[in-house]
């Protein structure tokens, strides 16, 4: 045992020598021995992946053919089934219903009131019995009135009222085919690794490709991001149940359905709320990605905005994303937590639907009231405030007047710090890096996880990307540090103090909230594009889950282990650091590992201020419809997070293990 | 008496591991423990074979992991066993299709498990309506029978109450009601009151006897207590790393132990509480005596008519003398 520790320790140090060596001296190594392929990967040997797939795709949707229908059909079908809801929703919300096409059209019936729309709102909160809440979605939806985004925001509304319920139900369904059996959740996991690492942008051209420009293309992306967490929702609730609960069901003679909505459903339900809520806010994250295929609303708002570098109207709209995403937030989260203990007594049909009644006859009273007072119809305009001027002002007043303190932060972290990791990662010879990756993965998780570490970083040298993916891990690394360096004191401040546990999780959950883009908007207007900024941008972005993950680990630590250490004289400070901290570890790890998938998605959305990585590549295969050369890069990214995810969590139920925790 | 069994279980294996099945028919279906363990099998039964008799309490008692959960479970084929027979009524349990397996289930078993798994998102009374409830019984029809279930095992006022209101004890009386909710013939429960305060584990054993004293089933009733298992049991079976050691009466178990296993079991009981003059009489019928004990009288009630007169003689209950008893026999129990 103790042997097989020092050699680890030699090869560990040793390792590490090499790899500093090369890094130093590949260069001179490789010119030495007159092979440049070592630092540089030649282009001819590259495989043309995202040409083939092109092809592939092309093929799908100008041939494919199932005999009786073409491939195109059934994304027609599929687009046909999905635009009938979301037009009623829209109508309902934003358009009403017409009648003639284009200038010609006549409103015959007008959408929901603002004043209704509080209304709803508000009856949906009043079922939490949550004081503070009603207040906060109530003021949210007066906001959007208020601010002049009412328009955008209803569209934007209307899309989230579609994509979640079928996110919701597709994500219950596949949960369930899974659960069902074990071959369908072979197949479906590594799917669904993709579908949550592969970025979105990647996926957009395909689909913009076979459903075309428009809200619904939007609307699938969305479906196709949302859905999931809630599969794994799902499929994690039905494991988890207690089995003497299912054997119960069997033996009270239930057949397989009725086991399945009678028993195993409604209990898991807590759960599936929780994933409901990840749905929603992953399809608020979509909003403004999605208005790149089509959406219309306020994310298109805030694109069209940064485009025309409109500071104050980006600023404003995306502000109005915020405030829908934290409304929607807190209402879906007391949903999943409402107590559902409490006493039965038989309700008549009237005390049981009493709020939807009232809220129906307040609709209409309100719709009557429209046609005599335009109030009840529109916000007033001259109520309305315009707060981009002031947005603008603020910036240029920032700029002005700390100018050459954000410039002299900026170059120092630039130089001191960015710049060495760039040049790490730049310099090390591809073969090396894939040889210490290997056995890496093999110390962590032996054969397969040394196979998948081999066979997916091989890929990304073939497909000629590695200076890309090198700059991403360059860029991800680099943000993950700071991020980490930031957020682990952070968590285990949050961890001993109950104060600042509060405090920080109210902080955090609002960082959690904001849709990934919206981080951009203040950041480029600060430091301007460049890879700066895109670090800014993705630690903040980042920043959650290793605040939240420290936290839970100092947390969570067994209490009699603590007494044991108090009763054995530890001060507060031997407490940390040798008890806590090393029995919070795994924990931590987990917390980093989040960091950096969060940090590889928002990579890819920082392309837009351009950095010169993997995301950029993807964004060029968006902006050139080219399909291949997005999915390509995208798988890349995807790989990167898989291998960093994989071995993280080998180590850390290493140590799990190690400690017998669980 | 006539005894008819109500199950059996024939032979039965099971044996968890990859194509188990194969396994036993290649090695003669006896493979030593050692073989299946080397061949990285595990044996959860081995070679069970019992039957279980109408209207009887057989208790089955092992340490955990000894496989008692497992055959119970596959008496009401939860879990499918590897090789064997099961007849329920003459019918073969593995031969049924799922449906008639519902239909029995429905209709003729009831279970009671140890962490009581009731429904979180049902009340008392819609947890032991849902047997009824998955047959299609209209609402008020099943109500009403769940009512005279409430009755039964004392939850009156309780009905809206949902599980997370109510204490263990009541809560495990809300799994008692479920399983009977459709009057089953046979009866399953898995370690009732494991999960429960021994105070409180007392109180329902009573009431369980009390039941059971109305409603005459046929229990299987799990258990890892030794003095459960004899408090409740007609007959018991001792299982030990998948094997059934010993079936008998809790009195055959403390005086004919069949193993040192068994024996370890018994040693620590009361056993003048336990065992009954008849285990220990002599059988010569000695010219009646002025004093009479029963042969069924527990060992400690007699205790002291017997030391203070030196031999008493053994009647039945039509008092017929059927043996004796000595001082020397009783001191020697005792001090054994």
């Amino acid at each position: 045992m103790r042997k097989t520790k020092i050699s680890n320790k030699i090869i560990f140090i040793s390792l590490t020598f090499l790899t500093l060596l090369l890094y130093w001296y590949g260069k001179e190594i490789a010119n030495y021995f007159d092979s440049k392929w070592l630092v540089k990967y030649p282009k001819h040997y590259s495989f043309p992946f995202a040409i083939y797939t092109t092809t592939f795709v092309k093929w799908l949707i100008n041939e494919a053919n199932f005999l009786l229908f073409t491939f195109n059909d059934l994304t027609r079908f599929f687009a046909w089934i999905i635009e009938q809801p979301y037009k009623i929703v829209l109508a309902i919300f934003s358009k009403g219903i017409l009648r003639g096409q284009g200038q010609d059209a006549i409103q015959i019936i007008e959408p929901l009131s603002w004043i209704s729309v509080v209304g709803i709102f508000f009856t949906l909160a009043l079922y939490t019995k949550d004081k503070f809440l009603i207040i906060l979605v109530v003021l949210s939806i007066v906001y959007l009135a208020v601010f002049d985004q009412w328009q955008s925001s209803m569209i934007t509304l209307s899309s989230i009222i579609i994509a979640v319920p079928i996110g919701v139900i597709l994500g219950i369904l596949f949960g369930i085919l899974s659960y069902k059996s074990k071959i369908l959740e072979k197949i479906i996991t590594p799917i669904l690794d993709l579908m949550q690492t592969v970025p979105v942008f990647a996926y957009l051209v395909p689909i913009l490709v076979m459903f075309g420009f428009g809200p619904v293309s939007a609307l699938i992306a969305t479906i196709i991001y949302a859905m999931p967490p809630m599969v794994r929702t799902t499929l994690l609730a039905l494991n988890n149940i207690d089995p003497q609960l299912k054997e119960s069901g069997l033996m009270s003679g239930c057949t397989e359905r009725q086991l399945m909505w009678k028993v195993l459903i409604p209990v898991s339900k807590p759960t599936l709320l929780i994933g409901v809520n990840q749905v929603i806010m992953l399809s608020l994250n979509m909003v403004i990605i999605a208005s790149m295929i089509g959406a219309g609303g306020l994310g298109y708002d805030v694109l069209a905005s940064l485009r025309r570098l409109d500071i104050g109207g980006g600023i404003e709209s995306g502000i109005a994303i915020v405030v829908i995403a934290i409304a929607l937030d807190r209402l879906s989260q007391s949903f999943a937590n409402l107590p559902t203990l409490s006493k039965k007594t038989q309700l008549t049909f009237y005390n049981k639907y009493k709020k939807i009644i009232f809220l129906l006859s307040y609709i209409i009273s309100i719709y009557i009231l429209g046609y005599f007072f335009t109030f009840f119809k529109f916000f007033p305009k001259e109520l309305m405030i315009n707060t981009s001027l002031f947005w603008e002002e603020l910036v240029k007043y920032i700029n002005i007047n700390y100018f050459d303190n954000l410039e002299s932060f900026k170059i120092t972290l630039l130089t001191f710090f960015m710049l060495p990791i760039k040049k790490f990662f730049l310099g090390i010879p591809w073969p090396w890096f894939i040889f210490v990756l290997t056995i890496i993965g093999w110390y962590f998780g032996k054969f397969k996880l040394a196979l998948l570490c081999l066979v997916m970083s091989i890929f990304i040298v073939t497909t000629g990307l590695w200076e890309k993916a090198m700059i991403t891990l360059y860029l991800c690394g680099s943000s993950v540090i700071i991020a980490s360096i930031i957020g682990i004191p952070l968590g285990v401040w949050a961890g001993l103090n109950d104060r600042a546990n509060k405090i920080l999780t109210a902080f955090i959950d609002t960082l959690q909230t904001l849709p990934s883009f919206v981080y951009l908007i203040p950041v480029v207007m600060l430091f301007r594009v460049g890879d700066f900024t895109a670090m800014i941008a993705v630690i903040l972005y980042a920043l959650a889950p290793a605040v939240r993950y420290t936290a839970h680990g100092v947390r969570n630590i067994n209490s009699q282990i603590i007494e044991a250490a108090l009763i054995s004289g530890c001060s507060q400070r031997q407490l940390l650091f040798k008890i806590k901290l090393p029995l919070a570890l795994p924990e931590i790890l987990l917390g980093i590992n989040q960091t950096i998938m969060l940090a590889l998605s928002m990579l890819v959305i920082t392309a837009l201020v351009g950095t010169r990585d993997l995301g950029q590549e993807v964004y060029i295969g968006l902006t050139k419809a080219d399909i291949g050369r997005g999915l390509v890069a995208g798988l890349c990214v995807a790989f990167i997070s898989i291998i960093a995810d994989r071995i993280i969590k080998a180590g850390s139920n290493k140590l799990k293990n190690k400690y017998g925790i669980k | 008496m006539h005894k008819s069994p109500k199950l059996v279980c024939k032979n039965v294996w099971k044996l968890y591991g990859d194509k188990p099945k194969e396994f036993l028919q290649s090695h003669n279906y006896n493979p030593d423990k050692r073989i299946i363990e080397e061949n990285g099998y595990i044996q959860a039964i081995r070679n069970a074979t019992l039957e279980v008799y109408e209207n009887e309490i057989l208790v089955i008692m092992g340490l955990s992991g000894s496989g008692k959960s497992t055959l119970v479970r596959c008496m009401s084929r939860l879990v499918d066993p590897t090789v064997g027979e099961i007849f329920f009524e003459n019918i073969d349990m593995g031969k049924l299709t799922k449906n008639e397996l519902i239909e029995i289930r429905r209709h003729k078993m009831g279970m009671v498990f140890q962490h009581f798994a009731l429904f979180p998102h049902r009340t008392v009374i819609e947890n032991i309506a849902f047997p009824l409830e998955v047959q299609g019984i209209n609402r008020t029809e099943r109500e009403k029978s769940a009512m005279e279930i409430i009755d039964l095992v004392g939850l009156q006022g309780r009905e809206n109450y949902f599980p997370k209101e109510l204490s263990g004890g009541q809560q495990q009386r809300v799994g008692i009601g479920r399983s009977l909710a459709v009057k089953p013939e046979l009866w399953f429960l898995d370690e009732p009151f494991s999960a429960l305060d021994p105070l409180i584990r007392k109180e329902m054993q009573n009431e369980f006897l009390k039941i059971q004293n109305s409603l005459k089933k046929t229990i299987i009733f799990i258990t890892h207590d030794f003095d459960e298992a004899i408090k409740l049991a007609d007959r018991i079976i001792i299982m030990n790393e998948g094997r059934i050691v010993q079936i008998g009466s809790p009195e055959d178990l403390i005086m004919k132990p069949a193993d040192d296993y068994v024996k370890e079991f018994t040693e620590d009981l009361p056993r003048e509480r336990l065992l009954s003059v008849k285990s220990i009489m002599n059988n010569q019928k000695q010219p009646s005596n002025s004093l009479t004990v029963y042969e069924d009288e527990k060992i400690f009630s007699i205790l002291e008519k017997v030391l203070s007169e030196g031999s008493v003689s053994v009647i039945d209950r039509s008092n017929n003398i059927v043996g004796s008893l000595n001082r020397e026999t009783v001191s020697r129990f005792i001090n054994n």
